[in-house]
């Protein structure tokens, strides 16, 4: 069990852009280090313990903890990584907070960051895959995706048009955060006409490849009043997995007790039972959910408790996730905005924390209190948050 | 660093780094893959408490984490359980010329599906849900390859 409650309490992130040959990796990680420790009021010498996270085969770079001691501020201080594929960032935010929650540190400083300029990322995501079973037919991670919505459109009868509601969603909301990478003014008949990458998957559902990082303070209910800005509280943490080939997360059902995307609607139950959620559309103010394509802001929604099974589309279309809905998804603009894939997770946690502390700027969703944050990894790995802003009764695990 | 020159061109270094990467396919995969080549059958293995046929074959459950010893030998044909089709070629990564799909495929006698490429089909074949059968490779070398494809079963519904 948990033995202290947490907070986010500064936030730092670069812009993120599509290439940033101006700075190295370490030198990316340290904007936004500097920029977190800035926005908390504190310096290096301040932080208890460092967790870092990216993909290792994006930029070639293996010890990326010790490697980027001079951006990151972990010299001489305890440092882990953490590498679990598209949800690494939600697992440094997890990572952070299990530190934390532990009461073996107070201030833990979370870092995410990615530079996919610096590699081919189709190329270096196929090393995810089994080399037996999947790579000698298999690249990428557009076409596994593919797979998912084929099966989505046919179980549902959902429609590609559906889906690009999300698509432009998400692109609209990202025109109000100069963070964002992409900034389009998208329409439905843009994303319809898009080039199909692997159907139904068209250029206009899928997210860019960006280079960006993202840096985090967790803090212990013991410390969280020396920092300017209110405690965005950690209220719990789950995920779950399952992966082992391509085939494993949605289409085989009997092997761990049918449902539909098993590893995310597990992860949902647990956390929503531990906050007392069981009207997640009425309940939520906001969510920032790690959708790296279209489809997935359908589908997902349904796994997510939103709706029932096949009513994404109807309830993407209501409006109820626009910014002014009932509970907006995505006011970040999300991943298909931007996609520094190390980085996206944290920047979820990121959004959250910023809109609970009012400090959202064009995109505040008025008087948000309760925000859920998910990620997701191509190996359907399922992280996810809950903050709020009011301090929980007791630690939580 | 803002005024030390206007519009310069950063030094970017070219990686030359080539690991070259071995896998051993352990004594099930071994198993499975010369039963493909030599004998062209799928073979899976059953958990001995649940029962679920694994294919690909995997030594445990990996829930109840028992030794799956027993082998199945499973059909050559089975269900899509889902699809994409690829319209864009690229020189290392495209294994067939286009159109061809990657499908998840659940063998006759498994509970599993996994994963192949499927082609031979004609425009609006394939659906979820729909047959197909493989075509072996007359060569083969011991890997998922010796199936060369996944096709719509010819003369059914």
């Amino acid at each position: 069990m948990a033995k202290k409650r947490v907070a986010v309490t500064g936030v730092g992130m670069t812009k993120q852009r599509s290439s940033r040959p101006d700075v190295t990796g370490i030198e990316l990680i340290n904007e936004a280090v500097r920029a977190a420790l800035d926005d908390a009021g504190i310096t290096r010498k301040d932080v208890d313990a460092i967790v870092i996270g990216n993909m290792d085969h994006f930029e070639g770079i293996n010890y990326v903890d010790t490697w980027s001691v001079d951006g990151n501020g972990a010299l001489m201080k305890p440092i882990m990584k953490v590498c679990t594929g598209g949800t690494t960032g939600t697992t440094v935010a997890m990572a952070a907070y299990y530190h934390v929650a532990s009461g073996l540190f107070d201030k833990v400083l979370a870092i995410a960051w990615e530079k996919n300029s610096e590699s081919d990322t189709t190329g270096a995501i196929i090393t995810a895959f089994d080399p037996f079973w999947d790579r000698p037919c298999f690249a990428g991670a557009v076409a596994g995706l593919a797979l998912e919505a084929t099966q989505y459109m046919a179980e549902t009868g959902a429609t590609e048009e559906d889906a690009a509601y999300v698509a432009v969603r998400d692109r609209k909301h990202a025109l109000l955060n100069p963070y964002a990478h992409l900034h389009i003014n998208l329409t439905i008949e843009m994303v319809m006409e898009s080039p199909y990458l692997s159907w139904p998957v068209k250029m206009g559902d899928m997210c860019p490849r960006t280079d960006g990082a993202c840096a985090l303070i967790f803090a212990s209910e013991d410390v969280v009043d020396e920092f300017p800005h209110r405690p965005a509280w950690i209220l719990a943490v789950a995920d779950r997995h399952l992966w082992a080939y391509t085939s494993d997360p949605y289409v085989n059902q009997k092997m761990v007790g049918g449902t539909w995307f098993p590893a995310m609607e597990k992860a949902t139950e647990e956390i929503y039972s531990k906050v007392g959620i069981t009207d997640p559309l009425n309940q939520f103010d906001l969510a920032e959910l790690y959708l790296p394509y279209s489809f997935a802001g359908l589908r997902y929604m349904e796994s997510l408790g939103f709706c029932d099974r096949g009513g994404g589309p109807e309830l993407v279309r209501s409006g109820a996730t626009d910014l002014g809905g009932k509970c907006p998804v995505n006011p970040s603009g999300g991943v298909l905005s931007s996609n520094a894939i190390g980085a996206t997770g944290l920047l979820r946690v990121a959004e959250c924390a910023l809109q609970l502390q009012g400090r959202a700027g064009e995109r505040q969703v008025p008087n948000a209190r309760l925000a859920l944050a998910t990620g997701f990894g191509g190996c359907f790995w399922s992280d996810e948050l809950i903050l709020g802003v009011d301090k929980p009764e007791k630690p939580r695990g | 660093m803002e005024n030390w020159r206007e519009n310069q061109e950063i030094i970017v270094m070219e990686g030359r780094i080539k690991v070259p990467y071995t896998w051993a396919a352990g004594e099930v995969g071994t198993r499975y893959l010369e039963t493909l080549r030599d004998q062209r059958k799928f073979m899976g293995t059953r958990c001995p408490r649940c029962e679920i046929v694994y294919h690909p074959p995997r030594r445990n459950c990996p829930d109840c984490f028992e030794e799956c010893e027993d082998w199945v030998e499973l059909g050559s044909q089975g269900e899509l359980q889902s699809y994409t089709v690829v319209r864009r070629h690229h020189p290392q990564l495209s294994p067939l010329p286009l159109p061809f799909a990657y499908g998840i495929i659940k063998l006759d006698g498994a509970d599993t599906g996994f994963l192949h490429i499927l082609s031979d089909f004609q425009e609006g074949e394939l659906a979820v849900g729909s047959r197909v059968e493989a075509v072996f490779a007359e060569e083969r070398e011991g890997n998922i390859r010796d199936v060369l494809f996944f096709r719509p079963v010819k003369g059914v519904d």
